[in-house]
C-alpha cells in the first residue's frame, strides 16, 4: 500500500518565540526550525507499517519555502521513499498558507498519487489550528481518524484508537482514509547516519501551487499578533502553612 | 444574523462547556440556536431548551449519530449553515474533529480555539501554544469557529424555555463506524476541564513517587498532570503531559511540583489563574511564573501540604 505523509517545517518546540515589534507576526529569522513534532510521529508510524510489510511506499509532502526540502530529507532519513515539495514563499505559520489552502494543495497531490491512506500530524505547533487532516478528508470524501494513539491496518480498513476527552474511542474506517497523530501513537526514532546519507540520494520533486492549480489566497487577515498578558510571577512563600494561608485567604482557590 | 452553537452532550444531558460557548455566541448576536445531534437525545434537547439566553433548540435525532462521527455530522452542519452566519462549537476533541470537516465542505477557513470575540468578524486566538495571541479577521461569508471554553464565563443552565425543532439527519455516510470506547474510570476530573491541576516533574525521581502527587490531587479533587521530562523518563503516560506538545490547561489553581519550568511546559500552563511551584532549586524558571513559590524539598513539603489541607 502507498501512504502519503505531509510534513511541515515549523519552529522547533524548544524555541522561545518572539512577537515581531510591528505586531505583524512571529520573528522567524535565525530561529531553529524542525519538523513539526506530530509529523515526526506520522512518518514514524508510516515507517513502522513499511517495516511490517503493510506499506510499500511512503511519500513525504511539504508545502513551504525551499528550506522545507530539509524537512523532507529528515522524513526520508526516517523512512520516506520519495518527497514532493510544493514551494511557496508565503508564510506557513500565520497570515499566509492556511489549513484550507494546505488541504486543497494536498488534495491535488492525492489526485495524482492516489495513496491508500494518509497519516499526518493532528496540528502544527506554530498556528495550532488542528484542521488540515479533517479538511482534507472532507475534500476527498474520505473517512477520518483524528488524534490517533493506535493504528492497525487490516482487511481494507484502518482501525484507529482516538484520544478523546476523558478516554479513548476506537473506530473503523474504510480505506482510503486519513489518520491524524496524537502524542501516544509512537516514539519517533532518531535517524541513523547511514540513513541520513541515503536520504540525500532519494527523489525529491519540487513544484509550485500554480502547477497544481490551487489558490493559496488567505481568508483570514491578521489584525495583529501580540504577546500574551505577562504573568507577574516570582512571589515566594516560606512555609507550607503560609502557602495554605495564601491559597485560602488571598487567592481564594481552595 | 443568527448564530448556531453545537452542543456537547451525552444524549441525556448537556456538557457544561456548551454554556461557555453560548456566551461567546451571544457576543456575536443574541439570536442563538443550539444544535443537539445524537441518538435518543430528547433528554439533552430538553436540557438545552432550559438554557438561559438562547432562542431555539434544533434536535437532530438519528441512530447514526450515536457517536457523532464526523462523517455523519458534517453534512448536517452544511445543511444547517444556510440559516446561519456563524456556527460555533467547543474546542473539545468532538468540536475539533467535526468542525474542520464541515468548514472544508463549506469552503470556509475555520477559526480555531477563540478566546475573545471583538465583533462578528474579528476574534483573538492563541497561537504557538499561547505564547502569542493573534487577532484575526475573517472574510468568509460563513464563519465556523471553535471556542476555548475556559476563556468565556458560562450562561445559566436554567431559566430559559426555548422551542425544540426537529431537523433531519443526512443518513450514515457508511465509511466509518464506532467500535468501542474506554473512558478512564478515574474519579479525578479531566485534565483540560479541571479547576485544580497538580503536576509532577522529573524532581519526583520515579513513577512510584507520583503517589505523592496522587495523594495531594485526591485531597484537592484535582486532575494530575506532568512535565514532558517526567513523561520522557517514563514516570507517567503521555496523556498526562502538560505543555506545548501535550495538553494546554488553564485551571484556577495549578500546582507544579518538582518541575523546573521548561518553555515547552510553561506554554501549556501559564494561562492558569493561580500558580504554585514547589521546587528545591530556587533558580528554577518555574518560579518566574509562580504566584506562590515554595523553595523546599518536595518529599517533605508535599506530604505536609497534603496532611494540612
Amino acid at each position: 500500500m502507498k501512504v502519503l505523509v505531509p510534513v511541515k517545517r515549523a519552529v522547533d518546540y524548544n524555541v522561545k518565540i518572539r512577537v515581531k515589534s510591528d505586531q505583524s507576526g512571529i520573528e522567524l529569522n535565525n530561529v531553529k526550525m524542525s519538523m513539526n513534532p506530530f509529523d515526526e510521529i506520522a512518518i514514524e508510524e508510516a515507517t513502522k507499517l513499511k517495516e511490517a510489510g503493510i506499506v510499500t511506499e511512503i511519500i513525504a509532502v511539504s508545502i513551504g519555502p525551499d528550506k522545507a526540502q530539509e524537512t523532507i530529507r529528515t522524513a526520508m532519513a526516517i523512512g520516506a521513499d520519495r518527497g514532493i515539495l510544493v514551494q511557496t514563499d508565503a508564510p506557513t505559520d500565520i497570515g499566509g498558507v492556511e489549513p484550507l489552502a494546505v488541504a486543497k494543495t494536498l488534495k491535488a497531490i492525492v489526485d495524482k498519487e492516489k495513496p491508500d491512506f494518509i497519516i499526518m500530524g493532528k496540528q502544527s505547533i506554530d498556528d495550532d489550528s488542528n484542521q488540515t487532516g479533517q479538511m482534507l478528508a472532507a475534500l476527498l470524501g474520505w473517512a477520518q481518524g483524528t488524534f490517533a494513539s493506535e493504528l492497525e491496518i487490516k482487511d481494507g480498513k484502518a482501525i484507529v484508537t482516538r484520544e478523546i476527552d476523558g478516554g479513548l474511542e476506537t473506530i473503523a474506517l474504510a480505506l482510503p482514509a486519513i489518520i491524524t497523530t496524537d502524542l501516544r501513537l509512537n516514539e519517533p526514532r532518531y535517524a541513523s547516519l547511514p540513513n541520513i546519507m541515503k536520504a540525500k540520494k532519494k527523489e525529491l520533486t519540487v513544484m509550485t501551487p500554480e502547477e497544481l492549480g490551487v489558490d493559496l489566497t488567505p481568508r483570514l487577515s491578521i489584525v495583529k499578533v501580540a504577546e500574551p498578558a505577562e504573568r507577574v510571577g516570582g512571589g515566594k512563600v516560606s512555609s507550607v502553612d503560609e502557602l495554605i494561608d495564601k491559597l485560602k485567604n488571598e487567592a481564594k482557590v481552595i | 444574523m443568527s448564530v448556531l452553537v453545537i452542543a456537547e452532550h451525552d444524549h441525556k444531558t448537556i456538557k457544561p462547556v456548551t454554556l461557555n460557548v453560548i456566551t461567546a455566541a451571544r457576543k456575536i448576536d443574541t439570536d442563538v440556536h443550539v444544535l443537539v445531534a445524537g441518538t435518543d437525545c430528547s433528554g439533552a434537547a430538553l436540557a438545552a431548551a432550559n438554557i438561559h439566553g438562547i432562542t431555539k433548540v434544533i434536535k437532530c435525532d438519528a441512530p447514526e449519530l450515536s457517536h457523532r462521527l464526523a462523517e455523519n455530522m458534517a453534512p448536517i452542519l452544511v445543511d444547517l449553515a444556510t440559516n446561519y452566519t456563524h456556527i460555533l462549537a467547543p474546542a473539545t476533541t468532538f468540536g475539533k474533529n467535526v468542525m474542520p470537516r464541515a468548514a472544508a465542505l463549506l469552503d470556509t477557513q475555520q477559526i480555531s480555539d477563540i478566546t475573545v470575540v471583538h465583533d462578528g468578524e474579528t476574534f483573538d486566538r492563541p497561537i504557538y501554544a499561547g505564547n502569542a495571541i493573534a487577532t484575526v479577521k475573517s472574510s468568509d461569508s460563513k464563519k465556523l469557529i471553535t471556542v476555548r471554553g475556559t476563556a468565556f464565563d458560562p450562561v445559566n443552565a436554567e431559566g430559559g424555555s426555548s422551542p425544540v425543532e426537529d431537523f433531519a439527519s443526512k443518513g450514515d455516510a457508511g465509511i466509518s463506524s464506532f467500535v468501542k470506547q474506554e473512558l478512564s474510570e478515574s474519579d479525578r476530573p479531566e485534565l483540560t476541564a479541571a479547576n485544580i491541576v497538580v503536576s509532577g516533574g522529573r524532581g519526583l525521581g520515579s513513577g512510584e513517587n507520583f503517589a505523592l502527587i496522587e495523594a495531594l490531587a485526591d485531597k484537592l479533587g484535582a486532575a494530575i498532570g506532568a512535565s514532558r521530562a517526567a513523561v520522557d523518563a517514563g514516570y507517567v503516560p503521555n496523556d498526562y503531559q502538560v505543555g506545548q506538545t501535550g495538553k494546554v490547561v488553564a485551571p484556577d489553581l495549578y500546582i507544579a511540583i518538582g518541575i523546573s519550568g521548561a518553555i515547552q511546559h510553561l506554554a501549556g500552563m501559564k494561562g492558569s489563574k493561580t500558580i504554585v511551584a514547589i521546587n528545591k532549586d530556587e533558580e528554577a524558571p518555574i518560579f518566574g511564573v509562580a504566584d506562590y513559590g515554595l523553595v523546599a524539598d518536595l518529599f517533605e513539603a508535599v506530604p505536609e501540604l497534603t496532611k494540612k489541607l
